[in-house]
């Protein structure tokens, strides 16, 4: 196997991998997240505002996380470095 | 596939780009501006006023509000900073309307500036409320072994900023792109419609982390009323 197949068998296998498991604890989070927060709604429903508020800016900062895996996964599919790089030395061979 | 607006260059010369982030960025300051001076032209303090005016006054008199609520009391000093970070950030999101256009904030060239726009800023405000030692004292705040620590955090959170607000709007448009293709008419209206929210909520976001950031570096407390004197520095 060349290294142009190599980088590019390594490339999507890692960008699948990197949001398959980078959304897991972002999700398991964020689900824990908003069930405290029903339940403390549910405790004292007069405090909706602060605590929805709360809410989603927590949620925003967890989803960040999830983001950041996408964020990977998108530069190792469409810019990836090393492929760009082996793609061009190809082509100037 | 595209992945920011940086990628649709208009014009070209040398190394110099006219490129759609920058033309997306000139047309929205020009909306907010020109929008903002027809509104102000003729303030009424009375109790007719025109629509547009009660419009821009339930939205600064709120961010003012959020502003307080977090810590910083002298909401007018920061009212500035913040408010037009916020309004940017929502303005460049809600637009996603108007076809044909691509939000700014799906480059991180945009992002990046935005976000080092407040790392300046923190240590601006910092300075100006607690004077230069104050301000640097902070950095030893729990023992003096946490400097490194604290420093580098402080650069991680403006990359985590500017990386947050770009990962969502470029996932929005992205995703929006791609399903174009795919399936036609009502799924892509429903994502749309998610984006705005996303674009709404990460410029809510986007300010508040920042209110909060600049709410630790200054002297942020509750107001004693009338207990003691303005302490000098």
């Amino acid at each position: 196997m060349d290294s142009m197949t190599l980088i590019a068998i390594a490339s999507i296998v890692t960008a699948g991998l990197t949001i398959a498991l980078g959304s897991i604890g972002p999700a398991l989070g964020e689900g824990r997240a908003v069930a405290t927060a029903l339940s403390s709604l549910a405790q004292q429903p007069d405090a909706a505002t602060t605590i929805t508020r709360t809410l989603f800016v927590g949620l925003a900062m967890i989803e960040s996380i999830a983001i950041y895996c996408f964020v990977v996964a998108m530069i190792l599919i469409f810019t990836n470095p090393f492929w760009n790089h082996v793609i061009a030395s190809a082509a100037g061979k | 596939m595209h992945l920011s607006p940086d990628d649709i260059i208009f014009w070209q010369q040398g190394f110099l780009k006219l490129n759609a982030t920058i033309v997306f960025t000139w047309g929205l300051m020009f909306v907010l501006v020109a929008g903002s001076i027809l509104v102000t032209r003729n303030l009424s303090t009375g109790l007719r006023r025109s629509r547009w005016q009660n419009l821009l006054e339930i939205v600064v008199s709120a961010i003012k509000e959020q502003i307080a609520e977090v810590g910083l009391h002298q909401s007018e000093k920061y009212l500035g900073f913040l408010g037009t970070l916020f309004l940017f950030v929502a303005i460049a999101s809600v637009f996603t309307i108007v076809p044909g256009y691509q939000p700014p904030t799906g480059s991180l060239s945009t992002t990046v500036a935005l976000a080092i726009c407040v790392f300046v800023a923190v240590p601006l405000f910092g300075i100006e409320d607690r004077g230069l030692g104050g301000y640097l004292r902070v950095y030893l705040k729990p023992t003096f072994i946490m400097l490194p620590f604290n420093i580098i955090s402080e650069l991680s959170r403006t990359l985590a900023l500017a990386v947050r607000l770009f990962g969502n709007m470029m996932s929005g448009t992205m995703i929006l792109a791609m399903l174009l293709t795919i399936t036609p008419f009502i799924f892509p209206i429903a994502m749309s419609v998610l984006g705005l929210l996303t674009g709404m909520v990460q410029a809510y976001i986007f300010s508040i982390l920042a209110t909060v950031y600049i709410a630790a570096a200054t002297r942020a407390r509750k107001p004693e009323p009338g207990l003691e004197p303005e302490p000098e520095d």
